[in-house]
């Protein structure tokens, strides 16, 4: 972008060129848009009766970042995306979402921010009363948008998650690979910028497992969305931190191998133990930490 | 918690359910088809069960009290007797019970497992207030189709009763009619409808309130629909009885 700023004002005289290439330089480097992060947590603090299930949690995700959060079962990982879409409240501490602390907001005003998110359930959770179509559709639906807008876009998303021959058939005939993709078809309606993945592989086979990681890709490298990514399976982890999705010269979306390039995977990792962040970083770091607990998830014993 | 404290709490809870349900009947979007749908599954649907219990109830009231009325030859009263019953107490009260069994029951295990099948949070993370989506639908179809399978229920009762009468007892078809036309008064057809508008609402909040609250799968969903139903068919009972005396002293029939 600024190499193009700098060469089309390079004829209109001396004096315009550093003017413009500074102005573009500037609006680079500080797009104040994306310095604010996708979700922010602030000393968040959450117990039930007198369990603490989160002991003042901080962190950040960025726009474009795939956040990435390991832990075992019961570590307080699904709590976070239900502190996200307010469907849990914090003790105390602050919820932010694009900038926005939504801690305090009721159910009404809660209802405006979800709209920019997407929200994918462990089992799908697919409403088993409608179709494939109409859960896919069903966001649009309560918006009350004309029906001939719709379906292409119903269409456009089942293509995406590759289950357009399943539109007209009820969630109960579906296996369990495949209410997963329609949980995601639906949670991906609308393009929110933000989408929450809660153990999205959980008790999938790899190869379909697989897909669910490619279809996270694909959104962070080409659609710019932000994503939490809870999971507790490791080969999730070496998916979405080693590859990255490209469309490549026929405009076939195709994943190569980080270090094939150069290039910089936009994800990071959190793992969390009993309500507290125990690492946070990158997966190299992550693979080299030393604590035993982490040690002992990445090998399994 | 103890006991007066955990109903107390119920009590919050349920109205302020109650409360959100009613206020978002008045905003957008509105649930119509929804409704509409509901009413066909609680009205329509519940229409046979109705049916069976009315025409049997007055037959059964017939056969129980024609030949006491016998004894101190009143038996020209018989259709007096059976109209009165029905209209004023077995018709709404034994309407809600069945409706309470068959609907009651429905809504509570339906909304249960949505609960435990995460489909309540995925439609609130969709948008969607399940308050208006799910319990306002349900409260005005019971509101609407209560009252009128009452009305069913106490016309077929009257039927019932009429056919046993004058199939087995020989009581002669205008005797009985003109019975049935003394018995009834205004103020025991008021007192006929006020009384399911009310059930109508216990039925819905209770059953509502019970399948929102299901907690731990599906041995939970089996619990909150035994609690559902035990609830509110108690909670008719009780207030038919304070509902009749309630009615007595307005409408001055004391």
């Amino acid at each position: 972008m600024s190499s193009t700023a700098i060469h089309t004002s390079s004829s209109q005289g001396d004096n315009a060129v550093s003017d413009n290439a500074a102005e573009s330089t500037f609006h680079e480097v500080d797009d104040q848009d994306r310095a604010i992060p996708a979700i922010e947590f602030r000393n968040v603090v959450l117990s039930f009766d007198d369990r603490a299930v989160l002991n003042n949690l901080s962190f950040k995700v960025m726009k474009g970042e795939t956040k990435i959060i390991l832990g075992g079962s019961g570590g307080g990982k699904s709590t976070i995306i239900k502190l996200v879409l307010g469907l849990l409240k914090p003790d105390s501490g602050q919820v932010l979402v694009d900038g926005e602390d939504v801690t305090n907001y009721d159910e009404g005003q809660m209802m405006g921010v979800r709209k920019k998110i997407g929200m994918v359930f462990q089992e799908g959770a697919l409403f088993d009363s409608l179709s494939v179509y109409d859960n896919v559709a069903y966001r649009l639906h309560e918006q009350a948008v004309p029906e001939e807008e719709v379906e292409p876009e119903v269409r456009r998303m089942l293509r995406f998650v590759n289950l357009e021959d399943a539109i007209d058939k009820m969630p109960a005939e579906l296996s369990g690979g495949m209410r997963r993709r329609v949980g995601i078809a639906r949670a991906l309606i609308g393009d929110p910028k933000i989408v929450l993945f809660d153990e999205p592989t959980a008790g999938l086979d790899p190869p379909t497992a697989r897909t669910i990681c490619e279809l996270a890709m694909k959104l962070r490298d080409l659609e710019d969305v932000s994503s939490i990514f809870v999971t507790h399976e490791m080969n999730n982890l070496d998916y979405i931190c080693s590859e990255y999705a490209v469309v490549d010269d026929e405009g076939k979306v195709i994943f190569e191998r980080e270090g094939a390039r150069l290039c910089l995977i936009n994800s990071k990792v959190m793992m969390m133990r009993q309500g507290d962040i125990i690492f946070s970083g990158t997966d190299e770091r992550l693979r080299k930490a030393e604590d035993p607990y982490i040690q002992k998830f990445l090998r399994g014993h | 918690m103890n006991f007066a404290t955990r109903a107390l709490l119920e009590l919050q809870e349920t109205t302020l359910m109650a409360a959100r349900a009613a206020r978002g009947i008045f905003k957008r979007p509105r649930y119509i088809p929804e409704t509409i749908a509901q009413m066909d599954a609680i009205g329509v649907g519940s229409l046979t069960i109705i049916i069976l219990t009315g025409f049997f109830t007055g037959g059964v009231l017939t056969v129980q009290t024609f030949p006491t009325l016998k004894t101190y030859g009143a038996q020209s009263q018989t259709g007096y007797l059976v109209a009165i019953s029905l209209v004023r107490e077995l018709g709404p009260v034994l309407c809600a019970l069945m409706v309470t069994g068959r609907v009651g029951s429905a809504i509570s295990a339906e909304l249960g497992s949505m609960v435990v099948s995460q489909q309540i949070d995925a439609m609130r993370a969709l948008g969607t207030d399940p308050i208006r989506k799910l319990v306002a639908p349900r409260l005005i179809a019971l509101l609407i189709s209560l009252p009128l399978l009452t009305v069913l229920a106490d016309v077929l009762g009257i039927f019932g009763g009429w056919v046993t009468a004058t199939a087995l007892y020989s009581v002669s078809s205008s005797v009985f009619i003109m019975s049935v036309r003394d018995g009834i008064t205004t103020d025991d057809l008021v007192g006929g409808l006020v009384k399911p508008i009310v059930f109508s609402l216990i039925i819905g909040t209770v059953a509502c309130r019970q399948g929102l609250s299901t907690e731990g799968g599906t041995v939970g969903v089996g619990r909150s629909t035994t609690r559902a139903v035990v609830t509110a068919s108690i909670i008719v009972i009780i207030a038919d009885y304070f509902l009749a005396k309630a009615l007595q002293v307005i409408l001055g029939t004391t």
